[in-house]
């Protein structure tokens, strides 16, 4: 089968993700395998966002357990088609624990970023909206252009969870901004973070 | 076949009530419906359906991120599932605690099940996972408990094994 026609995108992903994450200090963010690790580095490091140098597949999961445990903070998943693809089943996971404040953002390429820009499933024929729509999210929309992504973002960060947003952006490879890359410093400085100094260790 | 799932079960429960796991991870299994249940029951537990075993060492890690305890509950056919996203446990040091009822062991009449249940251990160990074993269901209750103190206290990745003995070899008789 041969990709399909790409659909027009305005979108830079990296624009995007300041859409999403500016004024946004305090969201609990979970940024998936590569490209959305890089792109949530490239607007600062922060500890509140546990980033994904690896786990391909498991950012929605850890969105969950985390969204499960906090339930009164906002959970963004941030990632991209390929992780998420990758973690497809989780959809019906989330979709039946319904947690209310989960949020899963694909920053949708059509690409595997990380290994060569070879397209993925949705460069064909996968609508991820769809597939978490028919899993039972409460809300599942795409966008492709910058009034869209506006108008989407009380979907992400207020709208009753669990929610899910295909932001469809240009597919371009950028430099890489890195952050700290030992796993277990950021997970003890997420926990650091949250839940303070004396039940963090 | 020896022992009852109620037995070993109510004292699986207790281990993981007592270590404070809130989260519980599982994909459904015969062998572990008494104590699924009784989680389900335990208002301290919020029980998990997963669609797939690799959903767990993530859901864990994402529970531990929040401040709570997570448990994995799964049959030994899933426990390859799991590989890649131990990595995930491995690489960031988080504390994981798994529940596995055999299968491809004693007295197992479907030779589909043997690769995986033979190699339940191996794989769980070459992942970095402490792996012991509940022959007797006397010893469930100190076995969890124990492995829930690895997992949570020291920090490890921590399996705990109810071999088929324990749980009853599943009958295929027409």
């Amino acid at each position: 089968m041969s990709p399909r026609e790409r659909p027009e995108t305005s979108l830079d992903r990296r624009a995007a993700t300041a859409l999403l994450l500016e004024g946004r200090d305090d969201l609990l963010v979970v940024p998936g395998l590569g490209s959305a690790t890089w792109d949530c580095a490239a607007l600062g490091d922060n500890p509140l966002h546990f980033s994904l140098w690896g786990a391909m597949g498991n950012a929605s999961m850890i969105g969950l357990g985390l969204a499960l445990a906090q339930p009164a903070r906002r959970v963004l998943v941030l990632t991209g088609d390929g992780d998420m693809l990758m973690g497809l089943a989780s959809l019906a996971t989330i979709a039946t624990q319904a947690p209310a404040n989960l949020a899963l953002v694909v920053l949708d390429n059509e690409r595997h970023g990380e290994t060569g820009m070879q397209l993925t499933h949705t460069a064909y024929r996968t609508d991820l909206a769809a597939a978490a729509r028919a899993c039972g999210f409460a809300d599942a929309r795409q966008v492709a252009d910058e009034a869209s992504l506006r108008a989407s973002l009380p979907l992400v960060h207020e709208a009753p969870g669990p929610v899910f947003l295909t932001v469809k952006v240009k597919a371009e490879p950028l430099p890489r901004v890195l952050p700290p890359r030992d796993g277990a410093f950021l997970k003890d400085r997420f926990r650091t973070a949250l839940l303070g100094e004396n039940t963090a260790h | 076949m020896s022992g009852s799932p109620a037995g070993w079960g109510v004292d699986a429960h207790r281990a993981l009530h007592v270590a404070g796991i809130r989260q519980i991870g599982y994909v459904p299994d015969g062998g572990l419906s008494g104590l699924l249940g009784l989680c389900a029951a335990d208002e301290t537990m919020r029980t998990v359906l997963l669609a797939h075993e690799q959903e767990g060492p993530a859901l864990a890690a994402g529970a531990w991120l929040g401040g709570e305890r997570a448990a994995l509950l799964m049959q030994s056919s899933g426990a390859g599932n799991c590989v890649a996203a131990l990595s995930l446990i491995r690489t960031c040091c988080f504390p994981f605690l798994a529940i596995v009822t055999m299968r491809g062991e004693w007295g197992e009449t479907n030779p589909w099940q043997l690769p995986m249940g033979q190699g339940t251990a191996s794989h769980l160990e070459e992942c970095g996972v402490i792996v012991s074993r509940v022959d007797d269901e006397a010893q469930a209750f100190e076995t969890i408990a124990a492995a829930a103190a690895l997992a949570f206290e020291s920090g490890a990745a921590a399996a705990v094994l109810i071999g088929q003995r324990v749980i009853g070899a599943k009958s295929f008789d027409g």
